[in-house]
């Protein structure tokens, strides 16, 4: 069968569509709980003329190395999720991820977990990097388990680097390598 | 007048003149090894130019650039910056490049952030700073411990130079760890 990057079997990539996609991304930011999930930078809810703009800035600050997915349902062309790249330094072969799964109703159903592989095999084996870096925050249980799932070690903790509802909490980061991924594609284990 | 928020044992923090020292920073930028260690980007042949560019780029929020100069004879010998800073949360990025080959390993650099960890917490009422190095500058993680710092974990391979893998070392301290010196 031929290799497909973009096509899972619940959920397939597709490039962001401001037209199409802008609502339901500013839906999601009026959410302060996906957002303190998913986002450093402090909440703040934006209108889709905003995400439009938000997103034009991103690339262009992240010139033509900015990779950024919409996660879309196969059953029905849905957006549910984004996963996004930054920050590459490409003479080192690293870069950092982010991604979120909008609506509490699609989590913990496996799409994530699918985006996450494909996600993977596009960093590894179409951009050829050598390692990923994922982020999230001491208070984040579910990313966590989701990250050590998929392979990622936790290899930095910095203490109390955001304050959040009245105390601190440890900025986690978490790194794969392409070997460690690629070990785990032989063995079987997705 | 009370200039001590600025004035070290050795070096004091100074405001960096575009006319006056870009000339000198795109000097030290020659020397390959110094600019490696300053940033995981590619390093290139420096111009003037964009020196003095990068020197006259207005100075934003979350950004606190220094000239460190040293006390005896007012000579810039590298630059200190705070970068990224949260206010919504206290934290900030700290980069500091000791650009003049004689003043390295004496504890000119020691003393520079030590200056930059009273600014930090003392003016701006950070809650904690934090910093990235190569593992292999073990010079400067050596001054980074004496200042207080503290080794929060490593990312694996994520320098690759001369064909070779290293660490990048990460380290923070908090305002309650950091002892005014």
């Amino acid at each position: 069968m031929v290799l497909q990057l973009f096509e899972g079997e619940k959920i397939r990539f597709a490039a962001f569509d401001a037209d199409k996609d802008a609502e339901v991304f500013s839906k999601w930011t009026h959410d302060p709980e996906y957002l303190r999930l998913t986002e450093y930078e402090a909440a703040r809810p934006l209108a889709p003329f905003h995400i439009k703009k938000k997103f034009e800035e991103m690339e262009k600050e992240a010139g033509r190395d900015f990779y950024f997915f919409v996660i879309r349902t196969q059953e029905d062309d849905r957006a549910i999720g984004f996963v996004h790249l930054r920050w590459i330094e490409w003479n080192h072969g690293n870069a950092h991820f982010n991604m979120g799964i909008g609506s509490p109703d699609d989590r913990r159903k496996g799409l994530g977990s699918q985006a996450l592989q494909m996600f993977l095999r596009y960093a590894f084996e179409e951009l050829n990097l050598y390692r990923l870096t994922g982020h999230t925050f001491e208070y984040n249980d579910g990313a966590q388990k989701f990250l050590e799932k998929h392979g990622f070690q936790l290899e930095v903790r910095r203490r109390e680097a955001v304050y959040r509802d009245g105390r601190y909490w440890d900025a986690l980061s978490y790194g794969i390598l392409a070997e460690e991924w690629e070990a785990k594609q032989v063995s079987g284990s997705k | 007048m009370d200039n001590s928020l600025f004035t070290g044992r050795l070096v004091r923090l100074a405001a960096r003149e575009p006319e006056n020292d870009a000339a000198t920073i795109a000097a030290w930028d020659r020397d390959t090894e110094y600019n490696r260690l300053l940033s995981v980007e590619p390093v290139l042949p420096p111009r003037l130019k964009d020196a003095r560019e990068m020197l006259e780029r207005p100075i934003k929020d979350r950004f606190f650039p220094f000239g460190i100069r040293t006390l005896a004879d007012d000579k810039l010998i590298g630059f200190v910056i705070l970068m990224n800073v949260n206010h919504v949360y206290g934290d900030a990025f700290v980069g500091i490049g000791m650009g003049d080959p004689a003043y390295r390993g004496k504890g000119y650099g020691t003393d520079a952030m030590n200056l930059v960890l009273r600014f930090a917490f003392q003016e701006l009422n950070l809650h904690r700073v934090s910093l990235d190095a190569v593992a292999t500058n073990t010079r400067a993680v050596r001054s980074y411990e004496k200042c207080g710092f503290v080794h929060e974990g490593q990312t694996r391979g994520t320098e690759f130079r001369n064909g070779v893998r290293d660490n990048l070392v990460c380290m923070g301290i908090l305002r309650t760890e950091w002892k005014d010196r």
